[in-house]
C-alpha cells in the first residue's frame, strides 16, 4: 500500500506547541500566559440574542454567503469607520473565523509555486495555509530593533516573479507589534508597484492601544488587490463562535465562495446572529474590555521590563514579546524550564517562526493577580538563570 | 484620573503603585489624587463584598416602599435622614415612581426587621406607608454574581 498520509502534509511541521500544551494540561497549579483568546466571556447581551435565536428556532444553514443582515451591517462598519465601500451581495463573506478566511484567500489565488511575502515571526497558521495551498510561504525577518514592523525594503528585495502576494497581520500575533499608517503605506506603495496582492488578516484591529487602527485596504489605491480579513473573535471575546468574514472585489469573493460553499457550506447561524448583535450594540463592552487589557498591557510590560526581560511596547493585541536572551537560553528552553520549575506557560517565539528565537510570547489576557504572580514566579527565575 | 477611581470601584485592594503602572500615572500623582479623594469624600469607604450564606448566618434583608410626605423647604430631604440615619438601613435611595424612598433595611431576624418597620419607621412623622419585601436570595451584589464564580474554561495553550 502506498503511504496513508498525503505526502503535502511531510511539507508541513508540527505545531510547535504541542509537547508544551500536553505538559500544562497533566500539571496543577500552572498560570498561562499562553492563551490566545480573551478571558473575558462572550458580553451577555449577545449570548442572550443567540440563545433567543435558537428558541426561536434559528438552527438551519444560511446562504453561502452568510446572513445578509449581517453582511449589511459589517458593510455600513467599513464605511463608517474606515470609509470603505463594499458592496454587502458580492464583496462580502462571512466565514468561520479568519482562519477560514485565510485559508479560503489563498486557495484562491495561489497556483503552485506562486509565493507569498510574510513576515517572520507571524502567526503559525500563515505559512501553514500556503503551504496546503501549494504555495511557497517567503520570509521576511523582523525583529524588536524595528518593533516586529515589516519594512518594505526588505519585501521588496524578496519578491521574484513567483511572488503572487502579500501576507501580512497587523496588530500581529505573537508580538503585539502595529504597522502605523505611514508603515503600511510603504507596504502599498511595494504592492502597487510591482502588481502583487495583499491579504492583511486584521483580526485584532480594534485592540490598539495609544494609536488609531488602520485598515490596509483603506490607503490609497489598493482597495481592488487587498483581502481583508477580520472577525469578531478577539475584539468581542467571541472565540468559539467562529465568525470571521472576507471583504474583496467581487471576483475574489466569487472565488473564496465557491471554494467556501464546497468545503463549509456556511458558518454557523447562531453565531452569525450573535455577531449581528455584537457589531450593532457591542462597542461599549469591546471598549471597555480593551481598556481592561490596556491596563494589563502596562504592568505586564514594565514587569517583564523590570525583571529582565527586555520588552518593546507592544501597541495592540493582547501580547507581550520580550526578550529573554539575558538567560542565555533558547526559546523553547526557556518555556520547558520556566513551565516545569515555576509552572507558568508562556509560548516559545519559535512556534512563530525562526526569527522569534530569544523571545516567548506572554498574553496579559488574563487577571491582573495572575500576571502579577507569574511576573514574581518569573522574576525568581530570571535571577536564578541570568548571565550579567 | 478618571482611571484611577474606576479601577478602586472595581478593587479596593489594588495599589496606588499598581495603579501607576496600570495606567501609566506616576505613583506620586495616583497617591495625591487618591487622599485627596479620601479627604473630600470622594471615595467614601473602603469594604468588602461578602457572600454571608457560606458562613450559615447570613442577616435577614427586607427592601421597603416608603411613602413620604414632601415637607416645605426640604422636599424629602429631612424626613429620609430620620430614616437612613439608623444603621439598620443599609442602602436609601429616593427614587421616581409609585413610592419614594426604597430602603434595605438588615437585621439578624424576620422578627426582629418586622419589628424596626412596624416600631420606626412606619410610626415616624411624613411616613405614609410602607411596603416590606423580605428578601429571599441574593444573587448578585455590587455587580458581583455571588455564586459559582468563573473558572477558567480556555484551553491552557491556544495559538
Amino acid at each position: 500500500m502506498r503511504n496513508r498520509i498525503a505526502g503535502r502534509l511531510d511539507r508541513i511541521p508540527p505545531s510547535g506547541i504541542r509537547k508544551f500544551f500536553d505538559l500544562v494540561s497533566s500539571m496543577g497549579g500552572v498560570i498561562s500566559l499562553g492563551v490566545g483568546e480573551p478571558d473575558f466571556p462572550t458580553p451577555w447581551h449577545i449570548t442572550e440574542a443567540a440563545i433567543h435565536s435558537l428558541e426561536q428556532g434559528y438552527t438551519m444553514y444560511t446562504s453561502n454567503s452568510g446572513m445578509i443582515e449581517l453582511r449589511r451591517e459589517i458593510a455600513s462598519y467599513l464605511k463608517t469607520t474606515y470609509d470603505l465601500d463594499y458592496d454587502p451581495n458580492t464583496e462580502l463573506l462571512i466565514t468561520n473565523g479568519v482562519s477560514e478566511g485565510l485559508d479560503l484567500a489563498v486557495r484562491a489565488i495561489l497556483d503552485p509555486g506562486d509565493e507569498v511575502i510574510m513576515p517572520d515571526p507571524a502567526y503559525v497558521s500563515y505559512p501553514s495555509c500556503v503551504l496546503f495551498a501549494d504555495g511557497v510561504p517567503v520570509r521576511v525577518p523582523t525583529s524588536c530593533d524595528n518593533q516586529f514592523k515589516l519594512a518594505a525594503a526588505d519585501v521588496e528585495a524578496r519578491i521574484t516573479s513567483r511572488t503572487k502576494a502579500i501576507l501580512i497581520g497587523y496588530p500581529a500575533n505573537p508580538t503585539g507589534a502595529v504597522m502605523e499608517i505611514g508603515d503600511l503605506a510603504d507596504i502599498a506603495d511595494v504592492a502597487r508597484h510591482h502588481n502583487l496582492m495583499v491579504i492583511s488578516d486584521e483580526i485584532y484591529n480594534l485592540l490598539v492601544y495609544d494609536t488609531e487602527p488602520v485598515c490596509f485596504a483603506s490607503l490609497p489605491g489598493v482597495k481592488d488587490r487587498t483581502i481583508l480579513l477580520a472577525g469578531f473573535s478577539k475584539a468581542y471575546a467571541m472565540t468559539g463562535w467562529r465568525i470571521g468574514y472576507a471583504a474583496a472585489s467581487a471576483d475574489l469573493i466569487a472565488a473564496m465562495t465557491k471554494i467556501h460553499q464546497y468545503t463549509a457550506l456556511c458558518a454557523p447561524i447562531m453565531g452569525q446572529v450573535a455577531a449581528i448583535e455584537a457589531i450593532k450594540a457591542g462597542e461599549p463592552e469591546a471598549r471597555r474590555m480593551t481598556q481592561e487589557y490596556d491596563r494589563r498591557r502596562r504592568v505586564m510590560v514594565k514587569g517583564l521590563n523590570d525583571i529582565g526581560l527586555t520588552c518593546f511596547e507592544p501597541k495592540g493585541a493582547f501580547y507581550a514579546f520580550p526578550s529573554i536572551t539575558s538567560t542565555g537560553m533558547s526559546s523553547e528552553e526557556f518555556a520547558e524550564t520556566l513551565l516545569t520549575e515555576e509552572k507558568v506557560a508562556v509560548v516559545p517565539g519559535t512556534a512563530f517562526g525562526q526569527c522569534g528565537e530569544g523571545h516567548v510570547r506572554c498574553c496579559y489576557a488574563t487577571s491582573l493577580s495572575n500576571i502579577e504572580e507569574a511576573l514574581t514566579r518569573m522574576a525568581r527565575f530570571v535571577k536564578k538563570y541570568r548571565r550579567s | 484620573m478618571r482611571q484611577i477611581f474606576d479601577i478602586l470601584a472595581n478593587d479596593a485592594r489594588v495599589t496606588p503603585e499598581q495603579v501607576a503602572a496600570m495606567t501609566g500615572l506616576s505613583e506620586a500623582e495616583v497617591r495625591s489624587t487618591i487622599e485627596e479623594a479620601e479627604k473630600d469624600r470622594t471615595i467614601v469607604k473602603y469594604k468588602t463584598i461578602i457572600n454571608w450564606e457560606k458562613l450559615g448566618n447570613e442577616p435577614v434583608m427586607a427592601l421597603i416602599e416608603i411613602r413620604l410626605q414632601p415637607q416645605r423647604d426640604v422636599g424629602f430631604d429631612a424626613a429620609a435622614a430620620r430614616i437612613y440615619r439608623y444603621p439598620q438601613v443599609r442602602f436609601a435611595y429616593l427614587v421616581s415612581g409609585t413610592y419614594d424612598l426604597a430602603v434595605l433595611v438588615e437585621g439578624k431576624s424576620l422578627h426582629e426587621v418586622g419589628a424596626f418597620v412596624s416600631e420606626k419607621l412606619a410610626p415616624l412623622e411624613g411616613v405614609q406607608g410602607t411596603a416590606t419585601h423580605f428578601l429571599l436570595k441574593r444573587y448578585k451584589e455590587d455587580g458581583e454574581v455571588l455564586e459559582g464564580g468563573e473558572e477558567d474554561k480556555r484551553l491552557p495553550l491556544t495559538m
